[in-house]
């Protein structure tokens, strides 16, 4: 067999990205590859485009130019397909307000295709595993921030998804906040990451790979 | 894929469940069609309305609150991350249109549980023409429903969406307003209900309800592209 057949299908392949918000260019020209597995860590300015990154790769924005290969599928035409594939953790923690945690990540297993026990199940040990067991059926509006960064990481992963696309993911957190969110989307999930941050002491250490947005466009080796 | 059934469920069961505990949008609709049914009250000084009147306030009032709760309809998916969720799922998009379309149905028919009896004591003589009525009730609010939620998902996008439901809304349910008033007219007749081309008027309610329905199932997928 061919050396490159052998070699497993890139996380993400990105050939020439550009993303444009009318008449400004958040992102030109941007090539990157990761393997499945491994780790990218964004770093740049606010405004580099790092979180147009992150919702271009998860399907969430199109781009306006470029090759965007994610989990196999051609962004934009088979977004379809990588629904349900990529755990997303954006500025807003996507939970809302007016519901419980728990209620909460019920809706989304069931918008995930997990229902009854083991949905319950999956609910319950994510919530162990980030401590929130007991606060878990108040309304999130009545959360600190802390908390619902905590609900927002379970509801992440909540689907085991292949690809996590984490932006700013230890925000809000406290020390034994960003211990117990390790173990959920650190590099020992076995998912392929992209962790957007601008604490680079704390997670260049997990990186494989590291992308400077603003200042040269490219994904270096770490 | 996640089945359309248990995703239609998750949405609409999220739905009810935070406006039975907000009560965020029945409250101001219901007060605001009995407030303006006191004011026709007394603004006509009449105690007895019939015919092409009584039809006419019926369905401003009814018409105007429906509005306050279709502005309302998609403010938590925009503001709280919803939009992005479903886009994130492995669900069929027209999915949340046909959830937030019964949610709304389901809205205009409580409204309507409270308003009507209302407007039957202020102003009619006799409680006859509640039972037909109901068929007309149904089919309208279907027709508004899927118009509502066509243009309150393109409207929560903006900062004016107060301003731009209204303003696209109303001129797209004049048809739908001219044959539930149609429909209405007859059975509100003084000296009991009549079924003057009742069934024309409901033959156009569902045609109504049937091409908007349809429309929206056709576009909405488009309209949550970024």
């Amino acid at each position: 067999m061919p050396p490159e057949q052998e070699k497993a299908a890139p996380a993400i392949a990105v050939t020439g990205l550009r993303r444009d918000y009318g008449d400004r260019t958040a992102i030109a020209d941007l090539e990157l590859e990761l393997a499945a597995g491994e780790t990218l860590v964004v770093l740049g300015p606010n405004g580099a485009g790092k979180s147009t990154l992150l919702r271009v790769l998860g399907t969430l924005l199109r781009p306006s130019a470029g090759e965007v290969l994610v989990l196999g599928c051609s962004l934009p035409r088979e977004a379809w397909k990588l629904r349900g594939r990529i755990g997303y953790l954006g500025h807003e923690p996507l939970l809302y307000r007016d519901l419980s945690g728990r209620e909460n990540l019920r809706f989304h297993a069931r918008l995930h295709g997990l229902a009854g026990a083991e949905a319950e199940a999956r609910i319950e040990e994510l919530l162990a595993a980030v401590t929130m067991e007991r606060r878990a059926d108040e309304r999130v509006a009545e959360l600190s921030a802390g908390m619902r960064q905590r609900l927002a990481i379970c509801r992440c992963v909540l689907h085991r998804p292949e690809l996590l696309l984490l932006d700013e993911p230890d925000s809000n957190l406290d020390a034994e906040g960003r211990e117990l969110a390790r173990g959920l989307i650190g590099p020992g999930s076995g998912a392929a990451r992209v962790v957007v941050t601008h604490d680079p002491d704390r997670h260049l250490p997990e990186a494989d790979q590291v992308l400077e947005l603003g200042i040269e466009e490219r994904a270096v080796a770490a | 894929m996640t089945s359309s059934r248990a995703a239609f469920a998750a949405i609409l069961g999220k739905d009810l469940r935070s406006e039975l505990r907000t009560l965020q949008a029945l409250p101001a609709m219901a007060l605001f069609a009995v407030t303006t049914f006191v004011i026709f009250r007394f603004g006509l000084d009449r105690t007895q309305l019939s015919g092409s009147l009584a039809a006419g306030v019926l369905w401003a009032t009814l018409l105007f609150a429906a509005v306050l709760g279709i502005n309302r309809l998609f403010v938590a998916e925009r503001e709280e991350g919803g939009f992005d969720a479903i886009r994130l799922a492995p669900v069929d998009r027209s999915v949340l249109f046909a959830a937030k379309a019964t949610a709304l149905v389901i809205y205009l028919a409580a409204l309507e549980l409270i308003a009507v009896p209302i407007f039957a004591l202020f102003f009619l003589d006799s409680l006859a023409a509640l039972g037909p009525l109901v068929a007309v009730l149904l089919l309208t609010d279907i027709g508004l429903a899927a118009t509502g939620t066509l243009i309150s998902s393109m409207a929560v996008n903006s900062r004016a969406r107060d301003l731009l439901v209204p303003l696209v809304l109303l001129p797209l349910v004049v048809p739908l307003m001219i044959a539930a008033s149609g429909a209405t007219e007859p059975l509100m007749a003084m000296g009991g209900p009549g079924y003057h081309r009742f069934g024309t008027w409901l033959l156009v309610l569902g045609l109504y309800d049937l091409i908007f329905t349809l429309l929206g199932y056709a576009v909405f997928d488009f309209l949550l592209e970024d």
